[in-house]
């Protein structure tokens, strides 16, 4: 285990743990967005840097600011004093038990050890021209289900006109 | 270099702090950030068994990850347009207070 | 006396080769890239911001002269009689917000209301290590994601946006973030569309191989600036529309409208972290300039291929467009009124989205037709391309743009 990637992974997984047990909701918001930096720092030791700074653009800058809207939209910004939870203990040792589960596996498995193979850079030349050939269905439909969902979205959290419920 | 080990660890790991959430806690909006945390740490899988391959060059991982980033932000996006019309429908976004449906 | 210019030009890489070969033989190698780092590093803190410093002034200066008055024209030396023209104002500034009491709210989120000016700094800061400021001088070259790397740290200002507006709790600070994160949102799509077809032509992320591409030369003379194609001229434009949106200039300054909602997210801010806001802000815009230079205006190549200019090093070159740029953007900021939110929504969504799309595909022709048509005639026809939806566009917003009558006002 080398240091950054110590460094990096400690900061992820305490700040998932952060995002989930904060009480302030918008604490909650601010640390998941250290966790997505976190993870694009490991896609980074992971040599894929295009899925890294994509990782950046795409969850940094625009679903922790729809997290952040849908926050200050839905409640009062102070937290109340309600509990912030429901049956902790049972999802906490379901959770743990999952984590063990894998945890074992992934120790006892061989793959675990496998070194990676030294390799050249990523070309995103490559990237965009297998997107452009072997993967262009997936693409398309992907740009459908893009489109699909932006269309929901407005229509689903459009204001509803006076008087049609 | 990290071996594969560590890099699955920490997904697990995620992984399951993201369940806890998503079990856990009242707010709509927290569940489904635990859900994004889930699907963040499946990311990371796909992008680390791509590096630790055989054969990196074919990019497979690579492209299920990008992909997978696309299809997580259309899904918060829709995910959040659903809590906002829940809120404004039951005058709260926890989800044990959304119970309609119960007989 | 060419080579003497030549190595004028690589003055910067060579007293970093020289300060990097003072450091012992023994170095640790580690050691050695942290050195390195920092001497990459230290010109670009030290340059931009003083030249931040230099841009207040002469944008009040500029502002007092198109408004018809003098602007700052006392501070120079002190116990002296002597006035700089002004021009000291900006230590007096810098002085002033130092030493200013910092006054936090009682009520803020402590933590968040400290963190927001650094989290904002950082990135705008981070986004400099890609830009080729020179011959062989990228602090940072990423050969396959350069561009990709300047949007995504961009992007993450909204949030730091959002921290400041949220954690001062004051409702003129949320809605100056609000508002702030709506308008960046939506014009970084057009600014990231309007870069994507300099990315196509040139089939590469690389901001080095970006004005590598440029330095072809048309008729013996003239270098091969993509402002000079229909695509790239139209492109410029509108990327530099979008990017006076994301710095938040006028017309787009509605986050920070004075007469609407004070100085918006950083109402609550005083002393050295409001001069952190300022400062950033300003770095964000010489950024998106130094970008603009980089994808359109031939980053550091002089516009003519002829003995004299060649010769003037290509950081000078490159410091002299941004230079230029500041000077457009204060000079836009004196004479253009602040748009209404939803003229500014509505522009960025029906004007500047499809311009952006048009673009691509007028691009992605000019490319196709590089060998079927001369020139002279594939020019005109592109540029026709965009010039008629242009019009057809801009007719719609002609309405919503003029003069309103006010009948009880």
């Amino acid at each position: 285990m080398t240091l950054p990637f110590a460094i990096i992974a400690g900061l992820t997984v305490g700040s998932a743990i952060a995002a989930m047990s904060l009480r302030n909701l918008v604490h909650c918001a601010l640390s998941l967005v250290l966790t997505f930096a976190g993870l694009a720092g490991l896609y980074l030791q992971l040599n894929a840097e295009f899925v890294g700074f994509t990782q950046i653009l795409v969850y940094v800058g625009a679903v922790s600011i729809l997290i952040v809207f849908a926050i200050l939209l839905t409640r009062s910004t102070e937290p109340k004093d309600e509990p912030a939870t429901v049956t902790p203990w049972i999802g906490i040792a379901v959770a743990i038990s999952a984590f063990l589960t894998m945890a074992l596996a992934v120790l006892a498995s061989p793959v675990g050890k496998r070194a990676a193979s030294p390799m050249g850079e990523v070309s995103v030349k490559t990237l965009g021209q297998k997107l452009m050939t072997d993967y262009v269905l997936p693409l398309e439909v992907m740009a459908l289900l893009l489109t699909a969902a932006m269309l929901g979205a407005v229509i689903i959290a459009m204001k509803d006109k006076e008087g049609s419920r | 270099m990290t071996p594969l080990s560590g890099y699955l660890l920490v997904s697990a790991l995620l992984f399951c702090i993201g369940l806890a959430g998503a079990l856990t806690r009242r707010n709509a909006i927290m569940v489904l950030i635990g859900i994004e945390l889930m699907l963040n740490a499946a990311n990371l899988n796909f992008i680390a068994f791509w590096r630790f391959s055989e054969n990196p060059e074919t990019m497979t991982g690579l492209m299920f990850a990008v992909f997978s980033i696309a299809i997580a932000a259309a899904e918060a996006a829709v995910g959040l347009a659903l809590i906002i019309t829940i809120y404004r429908h039951f005058r709260t976004a926890n989800v044990d207070q959304v119970e309609e449906m119960k007989g | 006396m060419a080579e003497l210019f030549a190595k004028l030009d690589a003055l910067p890489v060579t007293l970093k080769h020289l300060l990097m070969g003072l450091l012992p033989g023994a170095t640790p190698e580690w050691l050695v890239s942290v050195v390195s780092a920092v001497l990459t590093i230290t010109p670009i803190l030290a340059v931009f911001p003083l030249m931040f410093a230099l841009t207040t002034v002469i944008e009040r200066k500029g502002l007092g002269r198109i408004q018809n008055r003098i602007g700052p024209n006392r501070v120079g030396i002190p116990l002296t009689d002597i006035r700089l023209y002004g021009f000291g104002q900006f230590i007096a500034d810098g002085i002033k917000s130092l030493i200013k009491e910092d006054v936090v709210p009682r009520a803020a989120d402590k933590v968040v209301h400290f963190l927001a000016p650094i989290a904002l700094l950082i990135p705008v800061l981070l986004t400099y290590s890609v830009l080729p400021f020179g011959k062989s001088m990228v602090p940072l070259d990423l050969p396959q994601t350069g561009l990709l790397f300047f949007f995504a740290v961009g992007a993450s200002t909204e949030l730091s946006v959002f921290m400041a507006g949220w954690s001062s709790r004051n409702k003129y600070s949320l809605l100056g973030a609000m508002r702030a994160i709506a308008q960046m949102v939506s014009y970084e799509i057009p600014l990231i569309l309007s870069s994507l077809t300099v990315v196509m032509i040139t089939g590469t992320l690389s901001l080095t191989a970006i004005v590598q591409s440029q330095s072809g030369v048309h008729f013996g003379f003239l270098h091969n600036w993509h402002l000079f194609t229909p695509w790239g001229l139209v492109g410029f434009f509108l990327f530099l529309t979008a990017a006076a949106a994301e710095a938040n200039r006028t017309p787009f300054d509605l986050p920070e409208a004075e007469s609407e909602i004070i100085a918006g997210y950083f109402t609550e801010y005083s002393g050295f972290k409001f001069a952190i806001f300022f400062l950033a802000e300003y770095l964000g815009l010489f950024a998106m300039c130094g970008l603009g230079i980089t994808l359109f205006l031939g980053g550091w190549l002089p516009p003519l291929n002829i003995a004299p200019l060649t010769w003037i090093p290509s950081w000078c070159w490159f410091l002299g467009k941004l230079s230029a740029l500041i000077v457009l953007f204060i000079w836009l900021r004196g004479t253009l009124p602040r748009l209404r939110t939803d003229q500014l929504m509505a522009f960025a969504w029906k004007f500047l989205l499809p311009m952006t799309l048009i673009n691509l595909v007028v691009a992605a022709l000019w490319y196709l037709l590089r060998d079927s048509l001369p020139l002279y005639a594939r020019w005109p026809l592109c540029f026709a391309m965009l010039a008629v939806p242009y019009w057809l566009l801009g007719r719609g917003f002609e309405a919503k743009f003029t003069k309103r009558e006010y009948r009880y006002a």
